[in-house]
Parts: C-alpha cells; structure tokens; sequence
C-alpha cells in the first residue's frame, strides 16, 4: 500500500495523473505520448519513477532527457521527433499514446471527429487525427476529464479510433496489435479486461462510488464484485509531481473535482 | 516580376510578389498548404486569395486557420484534411461553422498519415501507398473512394490504398529563401513541406528573408535546406508572413490575436468588424493594422 497518508491532501487530479502513469507500466523503451495536461504528466511521472527507460517529448518536435516541468524550456535534448517521425515511429509499433476521447462506447471505440452525421455534423471537433491510425497499430489509452451519459455512449456517432469490435473485423493483424490498455476518467479507471473485451470498471478513485460510475455512463458495464479503489499516490510520486514536473499545478484545472 | 527566366547563362530570379502569386491560380485548382495546424502557415499568400475572385478551390492542408479563412471567405468547394485545428485552441470555428451549416461541398477527412501518404504518393508519381491506417475506423465509410489492396506475398493482407493526392499548386512558408527558389526552415519541423512540393505542379514559397545563397548556411546547417529551387516556381519575401501561426525561430505564434481571430470568429457581427480591421486591405495593411495594435 501507498506510504501516503490521509492528511496529504491529495488532489483528485494527482490521482488521475497517477493512474494515467500507471497505463505505461511495463511498456519498456517506446514513446510515451500524452495528449492534454494530465496524460503529459503521467507520462513523464512513469518515466521519472517506475518506467525509467520510456522515451517522452516536449509535445512538439524533441524528445527530452530530463524531467521537464510543465511550462518549462529547459529541454535537455535527447533526440529528434518530427511529425514525420511520429508517423514512423506509430506504425512501427514503438509507442503507446494516451489520447482524450469526446466520445467512447464500450468496446472503446472512439470519437474525436465530429457529433451527429458525419453529412452535417451537430458538432464539428478536431476531425479524425492519428486515431485510426494509432489504434491499428500500437497500444492506446485515453483520458476523459468529463466521463458522463454524454460522452460514455450506447454507440460513438463517428469512429475515429478502433475499439474491440471494429479492430477484431480489421484482419488478423490488426486485432493482434490493436491494444486498449486503460481508460481513465475523473471518476475511476477502466479497461477490457473481460472474455469478449467490453469496458470493465477496473478501479474507483478514492472518494467515488461504483453507482456514481454508472450514473455517469451511457452503456452497461462491466463491474466485478468488490470494485478496488485507484491507488494514492506515493509520497516519492508527490514530490516529483508537485516540486518537479508540475510545480505550477496545472494539473488541477484540467479536472474539475 | 522579373524577365531574366530566358537569358541563357543566367539563373532565374523567381521573386514574386502575392498578388503575382494569386494571377497564377484559377478557380477550381487543387492547392495544398504547407505548415501544420496554427504553425508556419504562409498566411500572406492565403490572405491574397481572400482578396481575389478565386472560388471552388479544393484545399489540401494539415488545417489551421488557413482552412478556416478560405471556408469563411467561401472558396473552398472541397476539404482535404486530416484535422482542422488552432493548436491552442483545439477547434477552429470558421471550420466548425462551414462544417455544420453543410457549406463545404465536399469533404475527404482522413487520418493524418494517410495525408502524408496520398502526397508522398503524388511526389513519387505512384497511383497509390499502402497503409493499416484508416482500416476498420469511419475513415473507410465516410469516403467510399477508398480502396482497398492484398498484399500479392504469402500474408494476402487487406490494407488500404490511399489515392495519390496531386495538387496543382503547393503554398508554403518558410524561413529563408534566395531568389532562385531554394528555400529552408530553421524551426523544429519540416512538417509535410516537401511532399507539399513533390506532390505539385507548381510550388510558390513566401519566406521571412530573401538571403543571397552564399549566405543560406549562415543561420542553419545544409540539412535545413530541404526544398530544393527545382521544385519552386516564385518566391515571396513577406516579413511576418506567417502571422498569426508561429514562425521559429523567426517568432512565435501571437497567442493574443489568435484568440481575438478566435473570437470574432465564433459571431457573424464580431467577424464583420475583424474583417474590415484586417482583411479588407493589402497585406502591408493588415501588417501595419497588426503591428499599430501591438
């Protein structure tokens, strides 16, 4: 168990960059790539404690060598990662990106391109992005600041990145490299971890209940008996976190809890 | 601009000015865009089309706000992208709103690689590449053109031919330049710029300085130098020309107009005014507009 106790006052968000870090566990000398605030951290808090040789950049062309904080321009350069390189580097399979989603369904596909008919769309968003591209080739994780009925859906208006379903219709090698590794949203994390690969409740954060879960989602899930809860953070991982990589706290805006 | 293209022994001078530029276009043309999202888009030429009669252009682009200028001006008649974005401001609302009012003719959205490979496969004169991208998601049912090849070896693997995407015209911005078209960029990323080139018929590159070629290895190594003059047609020198899009190391991005851009954007009456401060006259005219509110 985390050496934390209760009176670190521990953010929700610090939790959720936890758990975001924690998708990365395992994964070795790849690129760790984070899309918003949270993921960023997570994936630099992964390699600053228990994922030392994951390779991060600074979101634009560089990979970076030290614990950069946010904000930061003290790049310690270790490498070059152009757009074209990213292209490279995902189809190649070397890297694990944590992506947001607007909306998931549960076999984890997910819309990031519009809402409504692609025709004529209610809400136009980014558009489709490496989303195909990422989910075909490499593991995929993503962060959902605002998990709800409206954005964990019966079914995604548009899909932008593979889920289960899709990826198992994709031939052979895709669905043996698609990989969902976790979900995480302000309220708890998620994964397929089930026979037919259907969102499970892996864990609620401190603080949550299982049917405050449920209320916030659009589909059935998946939910075993005795819910575990997403753990602290440990008092290593807050040091690093609050004093090195986010002295200015900008990981508390990016969940409103 | 100038004539010296046909004097034997002398090299051609390729300097142009925008509105030279714009005169070599025509309705209707494929023109792709250089740069990515909000960052060293060649803004000054995008701004000489707003000023002309061009229409019905189909626009290649990894999208920013040029995508969002040329919907807003209704010249687009169809949108080749893989994303529309502002960068620090993830949505581009002259897009959104040319999206949900259905004033777009036609749209290809595509992943962003396969953006990549349809130019590539342009620049290399192939008819198509191969890719998994696209393969299972709603990029295949949204753009029904789309085939798809078997692997002619022992795997027999169903991937996705993503079409060649030859454009007429390539627009880029890039650092520096000489006067014979040879071009570099001293930023952090080439982005897709020379497959922009490759894929084109024609390519015209604004660039921040025109600089004699002996002084092209003066600020950056000989592997900045990657759009060579034969793929160039014309020249601009436009100071600022990526405004508001960032421009390293020349400048960054004016965080502060893109999001009054953004703004005025989002409301027919604000976007009125913007309109008449910064697009109704010359590009000397919104760089003087721009620089007096700075």
């Amino acid at each position: 168990m985390p050496e934390t106790g209760p009176d670190t006052g521990v953010t929700r968000a610090e939790v959720c960059v936890v758990a975001c870090a924690e998708a990365w566990r395992g994964d070795g000398e790849i690129f760790a790539s984070g899309m918003g605030t949270i993921p960023v951290l997570g994936a630099r808090l992964a390699r600053a404690s228990f994922e030392p040789d994951l390779m991060v950049s600074d979101g634009e062309a560089v990979f970076i060598a030290n614990d950069l904080p946010l904000g930061s321009t003290d790049k310690h350069v270790e490498g070059w990662i152009p757009f074209r390189s990213v292209f490279d580097n995902l189809w190649s399979g070397r890297r694990h990106v944590m992506m947001g989603a607007s909306q998931i369904d549960c076999h984890g596909n997910q819309n990031i391109a519009c809402i409504g008919s692609f025709e004529k769309p209610k809400s136009q968003l980014l558009g489709m992005r490496g989303a195909p591209g990422n989910t075909a080739n490499h593991a995929v994780s993503y962060w959902i600041p605002n998990q709800s009925a409206r954005s964990f859906v019966q079914q995604v208006d548009v899909v932008s990145g593979l889920g289960y379903d899709r990826a198992a219709a994709a031939g052979p090698w895709i669905a043996a490299h698609h990989h969902l590794r976790r979900v995480v949203t302000q309220l708890g994390v998620f994964d397929f971890e089930t026979a037919d690969h259907r969102m499970r409740l892996a864990s609620v954060h401190p603080g949550v209940t299982p049917d405050e879960v449920v209320a916030a989602t659009g589909f059935e899930l998946v939910i075993d008996d005795g819910v575990a809860e997403t753990r602290l953070p440990t008092a290593d991982e807050l040091v690093l976190l609050r004093e090195v990589l986010d002295p200015g706290a900008l990981r508390n805006a990016e969940v409103r809890v | 601009m100038s004539a010296a293209g046909s004097i034997p022994g002398r090299a051609r001078d390729k300097r142009m000015t925008e509105d030279e530029v714009v005169a070599d276009l025509s309705s209707d043309m494929t023109i792709g865009i250089g740069g990515w999202g909000s960052r060293r888009k060649p803004m000054s030429l995008v701004r000489a089309i707003l000023r002309s009669d061009l229409r019905d252009l189909t626009i290649v682009s990894y999208g920013g706000p040029d995508v969002g200028l040329l919907c807003a001006a209704g010249k687009v008649r169809k949108l080749v992208y893989g994303f529309v974005s502002l960068d620090s401001i993830p949505l581009e609302p002259h897009f959104r709103a040319a999206r949900q009012t259905g004033a777009i003719p036609e749209v290809v959205e595509l992943d962003e690689g396969m953006l990549q490979w349809g130019l590539y496969a342009a620049s290399l004169r192939l008819p198509f590449l191969p890719t998994r991208a696209g393969l299972g998601s709603d990029v295949m049912t949204v753009n029904p053109h789309l085939r798809t090849v078997h692997s002619p070896y022992d795997d027999g693997e169903e991937l996705v031919a993503v079409p060649a995407l030859p454009l007429d015209v390539a627009l880029l911005h890039l650092n520096r330049a000489d006067a014979r078209g040879n071009a570099q960029y001293l930023g952090p990323d080439l982005y897709f710029d020379d497959l922009y080139a490759g894929a084109a018929t024609k390519t015209y590159v604004s660039c921040e300085r025109i600089i004699p070629t002996d002084d092209l290895l003066a600020e950056g190594t000989f592997h900045t130098l990657r759009i060579p003059r034969m793929l160039v047609t014309g020249v601009v020198e436009a100071p600022n020309g990526a405004h508001f899009t960032t421009c390293e190391p020349d400048y960054g991005r004016d965080e502060s107009f893109q999001k009054k851009y953004a703004m005025a954007a989002a409301d027919p009456a604000s976007w009125a005014t913007f309109e008449s401060m910064y697009l109704r006259g010359s590009e000397a005219d919104y760089q003087e507009a721009v620089a007096v509110r700075a």
